[in-house]
């Protein structure tokens, strides 16, 4: 009876931390640390050649067959302005869900090297101090420090929609509604 | 013992619809007068399964509406009522009520009680009419039986129930009934053990006993038959009610029964019943817009079994040879080479084959289109007093479902606008000589890679000229423009364009020609007529057969591949210098056979800064043609035709100006399927 009682309470214990805690991998961009929800992670792979998209920004790469899917893949690099990385079998793409609506969207994200998977607790999560127009963190969805880096913890869903590939979407279904 | 029903519910829907539309077939092909006792009974099957079902999962109010036409059906069946062409309206007009429904149920709306208890009301003065006229003639029967129920007078039941050898495998249990009988009155049990065989030749699970059973206490047929409803058709069942007044209660009984059913009627309408006889055509178009919504919401599939089965064999056939395969290469040497070969081209068939078949399991025949058109022609024949018979050719060619679920929309306007402006009416047909009843062909067939779909009628004809002054009139087309044949005949597509001299509420309104031809090149297909003054139009849809597989050629730009569609490409040749022509010092032409036609670099229009060739005379002009625009495309290199499997860029990705879709190619890379038509716009930008 005393050592269910036990477990339960080790449970319940587990349960909070979860509530409290949440893992974040975080990867490298420049000199920049950055952070995604680890459950959001879907894979991590190394760069392979995409199939260019013509007519789009110079950060949406293009396309890859990810096991019969094809999932965007967009350079986090250039599409914060960090400058342009060279490619090589060592660079790392790290496949994201986003989550819009019901829907869920796969892209690949690539980033200059994956570092580590890092324990956050959420109320140690500062919020994104503002610039004004010159910076934009809609995206960044706070700031925590670890080992005394910064590490800016990104929202899946937002740098999903700031790349306007949810916003168009939904256009093109209300479009063929309509017709 | 509680489970949860309501995962029966979808397969419930799905019967009853296919039901309904049993049925409705079923009452377009009775014949007035006579019995057609098949007919009768498959009516009578699928509304009896409607109402069971509807009764098991409490949908009340739609297994007492059925019953009420079950009644109807029944007197039909058993001859003591004729079939009249006013029966079978209000039939259909039933049918299209319990459609609905069903619909409401469905989605969790509220059910229109109006409508219902208006349909109620014409279904009993139906069953009114006659029993006042007829009663004479009626023999007691178990439906008399049934309206006398309701009279206080009935002090029982006697039934006798015989199950069939089987019925014990249907997983009934006699007992339990029983049990359930017995709770609603003073029940006596007597077992016929007479057709029980000796202990040597007695299967213990069939059943030989029958009963005799006496119930007494005040107890309606209907909760009789709840008891026996699983069992029906595996039992012979008769009941017969004890009485205190047996004779002479046919008139009465009806009245009681009909007026029960009016006052339950009246509960459920609330305030003011609704029109007696709505109007059929606007039901029609009402419920088949519901359908539609309906088709988007449940996205389940019936398959053949066969195809299935189909499916499996070569499942098996794929393990046997992938097993060949990997013994080959356990130890391979090259003296196995030809054994791998043959492994390897056995493998290719197999995947061809399953690829095939799967694509299969997506085809349901058009007849999930064409069935509904006996009764479209059958209600604006009517309601027109035109004389119309509707031949259906080729129901069984098979397309993709989302092509069928697509296609019905656009096929009903075209079927609508022939009945309704293509045929004359019976008298202005006979002075032209022709006979009064006018035909309309609905055919499908394959021709190619693709699917055929032709509306055709004996009709008037497109007058060209009358075409071409409204169109003048309407400013779309400038009075001098020479037209040929075919581009008068396109007018009628051209937004905002309608030749009907007044908009009926059959036709001209919704949707629109040029909405049909939108929707028609959405699939992939086109549109065509053909058309002669005074002796009718054909119209006919070509389609692709399914929209996930695609012949393509691949093009090389630079280190892109590129798929066109195979059969948006006319030809491809070399460019010849002396044959190349701009346009206000811009644009670019190509002399082919007398056209100038324009092209479209591709290395251009999508920056592929890799482009092998930048001078025309050196790379291949691919001439393709989409909605009616040719165009040469300026590339590389053709690489080679295949099939390719359609893969939605927009799932993660967005819609890409002048690209349909991508493919994934044998070296596991994407190339971008190119969309002809959204080229050129995007050429012209």
């Amino acid at each position: 009876m005393s050592q269910t009682g036990a477990t339960k309470q080790v449970e319940q214990q587990e349960k909070k931390a979860q509530v409290e805690n949440a893992q974040f991998l975080s990867f490298t961009l420049g000199k920049e640390e950055y952070g995604v929800d680890i459950l959001r992670v879907q894979e991590i792979r190394s760069w392979e050649p995409v199939s260019r998209i013509p007519n789009v920004p110079a950060y949406e790469k293009g396309v890859v067959n990810l096991r019969g899917a094809i999932v965007p893949i967009i350079d986090l690099r250039e599409r914060f302005d960090l400058g342009r990385s060279q490619y090589t079998p060592l660079t790392v793409v790290v496949v994201l869900q986003a989550i819009i609506g019901e829907k869920t969207r796969v892209m690949g994200v690539v980033v200059d090297a994956v570092s580590d998977v890092i324990d956050v607790e959420k109320n140690s999560i500062q919020s994104s101090p503002s610039f004004g127009a010159r910076v934009s963190t809609e995206f960044i969805n706070g700031l925590v420090s670890v080992n005394q880096r910064m590490v800016m913890l990104l929202d899946v869903d937002k740098l999903l929609k700031l790349d306007g590939l949810d916003t168009l979407g939904e256009i093109n279904d209300d479009e063929i509604k309509k017709n | 013992m509680s489970i949860d029903m309501a995962q029966f519910h979808q397969v419930f829907f799905e019967e009853s619809f296919e039901g309904l539309d049993a049925m409705e077939s079923g009452l377009l092909n009775l014949d007035m007068g006579d019995v057609n006792v098949d007919e009768i009974n498959t009516i009578f099957r699928a509304a009896h399964s409607i109402k069971g079902g509807s009764g098991t999962f409490g949908f009340t109010s739609v297994s007492d509406f059925t019953h009420v036409m079950e009644t109807l059906l029944d007197e039909m069946r058993d001859g003591r009522r004729r079939v009249t062409q006013p029966a079978v309206n209000v039939l259909l007009g039933s049918v299209d009520c319990l459609r609905e429904m069903l619909q409401a149920i469905q989605a969790g709306g509220e059910i229109d009680d109006g409508s219902v208890s208006a349909h109620k009301q014409s279904l009993d003065s139906e069953l009114n009419n006659h029993s006042a006229a007829n009663t004479d003639q009626i023999v007691p029967s178990e439906k008399a039986l049934e309206s006398a129920e309701r009279e206080p007078e009935i002090t029982g039941w006697s039934i006798a129930f015989s199950p069939h050898l089987h019925m014990l495998k249907t997983g009934n249990e006699p007992v339990r009934m029983f049990r359930e009988l017995s709770s609603l009155g003073d029940l006596t049990v007597t077992a016929d053990l007479q057709g029980v065989p000796d202990l040597y030749e007695l299967d213990p699970e069939e059943c030989h006993l029958s009963w005799k059973l006496d119930l007494v206490g005040n107890v309606s047929v209907a909760e009789i038959d709840e008891i026996f409803d699983w069992v029906e058709d595996d039992c012979d069942l008769a009941k017969q009610a004890r009485l205190v007044f047996p004779p002479d209660f046919g008139e009465q009984n009806y009245d009681a029964g009909v007026s029960d059913q009016l006052v339950a009627g009246a509960i459920d309408a609330g305030p003011g019943p609704g029109p007696a006889e709505p109007e059929l055509a606007v039901k029609l178009k009402e419920s088949k817009n519901d359908d539609s919504k309906a088709a988007k919401g449940s996205s389940s599939i019936r398959v053949d079994t066969s195809k299935i089965d189909t499916l499996i064999n070569m499942v098996g056939e794929l393990v046997i040879t992938q097993s060949m395969l990997s013994l080959v290469g356990e130890h391979f040497e090259l003296s196995k080479l030809d054994q791998l070969k043959n492994g390897l081209s056995q493998l290719e068939r197999h995947t061809r084959e399953l690829q095939e078949s799967v694509m299969n399991i997506r085809m349901l025949p058009i007849s999930f289109v064409f069935s509904r058109f006996p009764r479209l022609a059958h209600d604006i024949s009517s309601k027109l007093g035109k004389k119309i018979e509707l031949k259906l050719v080729g129901e069984h060619t098979e397309v993709d479902k989302t092509v069928v679920e697509l296609l019905s929309d656009p096929l009903v306007h075209l079927v609508r606008n022939s009945l309704d402006h293509g045929i004359e009416m019976p008298d202005v047909r006979l002075a032209a000589g022709k006979p009064e009843t006018g035909t309309v062909t609905l055919e499908a067939y394959h021709r190619g890679g693709n699917i055929v779909i032709e509306v055709c009628d004996d009709g008037k004809g497109l007058d060209k000229e009358k075409l071409r002054a409204k169109a003048i009139e309407k400013g779309l087309i400038e009075p001098d423009v020479i037209l040929t044949d075919k581009q008068t005949y396109e007018l009628i597509f051209m937004p905002g364009f309608s030749t009907a001299e007044k908009l009926t509420d059959i036709s001209g309104r919704g949707v629109g020609m040029d909405v049909v031809r939108r929707n028609i090149q959405a699939l992939g297909g086109n549109i065509e007529i053909i058309s002669t003054l005074g002796k009718g139009s054909t119209i006919s849809i070509h389609l692709p057969l399914t929209l996930a597989i695609l012949d393509g050629q691949s093009i090389a730009v630079g280190d892109e591949t590129y798929i066109v569609p195979l059969g948006s490409i006319i030809e491809s040749l070399n460019i010849k210098e002396d044959r190349l022509n701009r346009v206000v010092g811009k644009g670019e032409t190509f002399l082919l056979r007398d056209q100038y036609l324009p092209i479209i670099r591709m290395h251009e229009i999508f920056n592929v800064a890799s482009a092998k060739h930048t001078k025309l005379t050196e790379g291949l002009l691919v001439v393709v043609e989409g909605q009616g625009v040719r165009c040469g495309l300026f590339v590389d290199d053709l690489l080679g035709q295949q099939q390719v499997v359609i893969k939605s860029l927009e799932a993660n990705y967005r819609r890409v100006e002048g690209v349909s879709g991508a493919t994934i190619l044998g070296d596991g890379s994407v190339a971008l399927i190119l969309d002809i038509p959204g080229l050129v716009r995007l050429a012209n930008q």
